[in-house]
């Protein structure tokens, strides 16, 4: 019972990285109709920033939780005007080969950089160690990183529907042109809403630096699980993405401890199931797909 | 203007023409007697990019470079190699690309010898090429047994580490010192299971058991649940073959889980002085492990890690030191023999006792061409105890080079 309870708060934790980075993705592929390929890259930068930062400057967890998104942000910003802004008008293959290119760009020049054995980062005291309830540890960190990006894709839930820009967004999401007819201007929310999607990407990368090895690497393997996630919560879909990411990290997790041989596989499985059975995704829309 | 230009061209280009064809000729002409193509060509064939590049890498590049300075420094103008050549190529640790460049730098580079080459498979391939091309091959990264067992034959050379001898010092050290109960995580490849053939053995050698064998999808970042799975069991001793990035996130991940408070301990199987380096000593701290050199043993090693942090701005691991020793020696069989024919060099080496700055107490088993020689136990110093940087590894025992290695009596190799 312990066993599996811990499978479970494990499988949540995976899930949480999974979530935030798969809204990121989500919401940019939503407002631009760009499938960005940078987004593991993206999700490594958090975490390397927030390791060099830490050695730099001595920036400990807690401010990198806020400081590494907002410079994520800005260069999400760049990123958007520089590159992806030219390609919007064109075939979605072009700003796929981009993103792509940028990612192979990302990787390497972190390597050049850093080297490939990866950053060492300390944790916070206070997350270190096991929560006790009874008989029941669990690790502090992995409680902890659940219930964060919990409250964060809780956040980004209220953003999107309770207020003027998340209507906005949402609105251009659905129906580009009409909203635009509506006299809104689509054009000006592109930009932030890019950098938005890379700063959740980054945020999940600080919040995996004290629980994962910070390579150029570690956005390669992470990347390809994001686009499962996003394909089975639906594409563009914001709840989707948010739940399919929890669900992937609980099917994995049971997948290792259960059935070691078809952990790898299981979340393809299951990708294809749902492909089948709901073409457009868990949460997805036909008309979006 | 631009007929200036073009004449200026054409004058520089000329030049470059001439002076590469005298550079040709020039060691061609006089003593081409000894050497087969004019010149000593030395390849080293690792991985210039990905997860190896660190522990070997472009620095094993620097550490050959170390070596053929040396050579010239030492004889000077009675140096039977007259021209040597430092060349290098990325095998990306593929096999198929191991086996291209290893007979591009064979045939088209007229490399004399290849060297490092991490990756087991890799390593298998290049062993193919140099029996097939009559060159030799120095092995130094791969850790396969293979090399000098089945796959053994006379051109290739096994010179610092393999699976047998890592799991002979760590797990028979770790059950003799009351680890008797163990489970092993391994990733699920060639070397992972190897790895875990190997640490069976000597674990039960020594009188331990062995619950689970667990495997791991490789690459992998997330083992929260593997190592949640192998703890229910209630072993004492975890034994992690993951190596590089992979082994990082397993021993956060051990950290995380508060295993050693439920008195678990972990031995890593294959680990390098640049795993802690960048995961830091804290969290490593008091692991053991099978150490090949460690550059802080004593003097000697020491000085000569001074000099490689000056070329290279780090310290070695042993990859980079057992590069320069393979080098090295290579030149003095060049130079003991007068010529680099390869059939000469590897009745050179052939029985061969050596001492150097990586090989205490070497010697070249004649039968199966492997390269014994004393290795160590390390532990991990606490952080406190660290004075400065790279300053983490304290010896905890020297295991004699006739312990250390598979003896020569259970080898398969047969180099007829």
């Amino acid at each position: 019972m312990n066993a599996f309870l811990l499978y479970t708060v494990q499988g949540l934790a995976a899930g949480s990285f999974y979530a935030l980075a798969a809204l990121g993705l989500a919401i940019i592929f939503g407002v631009l109709g760009v499938v960005n390929f940078a987004h593991g890259a993206c999700y490594m930068l958090g975490a390397i920033v927030a390791a060099v930062l830490q050695d730099l400057i001595g920036l400990s967890f807690w401010p990198a939780l806020i400081v590494v998104p907002i410079l994520l942000f800005l260069f999400g910003v760049i990123i958007e005007r520089l590159f992806v802004s030219r390609l919007t008008e064109l075939d979605p293959l072009y700003n796929f080969l981009l993103t792509f290119g940028l990612s192979l760009l990302l990787v390497d020049l972190i390597k050049r950089q850093y080297g490939v054995s990866g950053l060492p980062y300390t944790r916070p005291e206070i997350l270190s160690g096991q929560l006790s309830l009874g008989s029941i540890h669990l690790p502090t960190y992995q409680v902890f990183v659940f219930i964060f990006s919990l409250v964060i894709c809780g956040l980004v839930w209220l953003l999107m529907t309770r207020t003027r820009i998340g209507m906005i967004v949402r609105a251009s999401t659905e129906k580009s042109d009409l909203t635009r007819a509506l006299g809104v201007n689509v054009k000006a929310w592109v930009t932030p809403v890019f950098g938005f999607g890379i700063a959740l990407a980054g945020l999940a990368g600080v919040l995996a630096a004290p629980f994962r090895a910070i390579t150029a690497d570690m956005g390669s393997s992470f990347i390809i699980i994001l686009f499962a996630v996003v394909v089975i919560g639906g594409l563009g879909s914001i709840v989707g993405a948010v739940v399919a990411g929890f669900l992937v990290g609980l099917v994995e997790a049971y997948g290792q401890a259960y059935a070691p041989q078809l952990s790898q596989i299981v979340i393809f499985v299951l990708m294809a199931l749902v492909i089948l059975i709901r073409p457009a995704g868990l949460f997805g829309r036909e008309e979006n797909a | 203007m631009t007929s200036k230009l073009l004449a200026a061209t054409a004058v520089v280009s000329a030049s470059a023409l001439i002076l590469s064809a005298c550079g040709n000729a020039g060691p061609g002409g006089g003593e081409e007697g000894e050497l087969t193509d004019g010149k000593v060509v030395l390849a080293v064939l690792n991985d210039q990019s990905g997860v190896y590049k660190d522990l070997s890498g472009p620095n094993s590049v620097k550490a050959v470079e170390m070596a053929v300075a040396d050579y010239q420094e030492k004889y000077g103008d009675d140096a039977v190699a007259t021209e040597i050549e430092v060349t290098t190529a990325d095998h990306q640790n593929k096999p198929d690309v191991a086996n291209t460049k290893a007979q591009e730098l064979y045939d088209r580079e007229n490399a004399d010898i290849i060297l490092d080459v991490p990756t087991s498979s890799a390593a298998l391939a290049v062993a193919t090429q140099a029996a097939a091309k009559k060159k030799l091959y120095v092995n130094i990264g791969a850790g396969t047994t293979e090399l000098t067992n089945d796959s053994c034959n006379s051109y290739t050379f096994h010179w610092a580490y393999d699976t047998y001898q890592l799991a002979n010092v760590t797990g028979k050290t770790v059950t003799e010192n009351g680890g008797t109960d163990w489970q092993i995580i391994y990733p699920d490849y060639a070397f992972g299971q190897d790895m875990d053939k190997s640490f069976t053995a000597a674990i039960e050698e020594a009188g331990g058991t062995i619950g689970e064998h667990i495997a791991t999808p490789f690459p992998n970042d997330n083992f929260s649940t593997f190592l949640t799975k192998a703890a229910t069991a209630e072993p004492n001793v975890i034994g992690a073959m993951q190596a590089g990035g992979d082994l990082i996130n397993l021993v956060k991940q051990f950290n995380e889980g508060g295993y050693a408070d439920q008195g678990i301990q972990l031995a890593v199987g294959l680990m390098f002085i640049t795993d802690i380096h960048s995961l830091g000593v804290e969290a490593f701290s008091g692991v053991n492990f099978a150490e090949a050199w460690y550059w802080n043993a004593d003097d000697e090693n020491r000085a000569w890690a001074d000099r490689f942090l000056e070329e290279t701005d780090t310290r070695p691991s042993f990859a980079h030191a057992a590069n320069y020793s393979a080098a090295l020696q290579y030149l003095e069989a060049v130079q003991e023999e007068g010529t680099d024919d390869a059939d000469t060099i590897v009745g050179n080496f052939e029985g061969k006792e050596i001492n150097d700055v990586f090989l205490k107490n070497g010697t070249i088993r004649a039968e199966d061409h492997r390269v014994i020689h004393d290795v160590y136990l390390a532990k991990v110093k606490a952080p406190e105890d660290v004075e400065e940087d790279w300053d983490y590894e304290e010896i905890v025992s020297t295991i004699p080079a006739e312990d250390a290695f598979m003896p020569l009596e259970e080898s398969t190799c047969d180099l007829g």
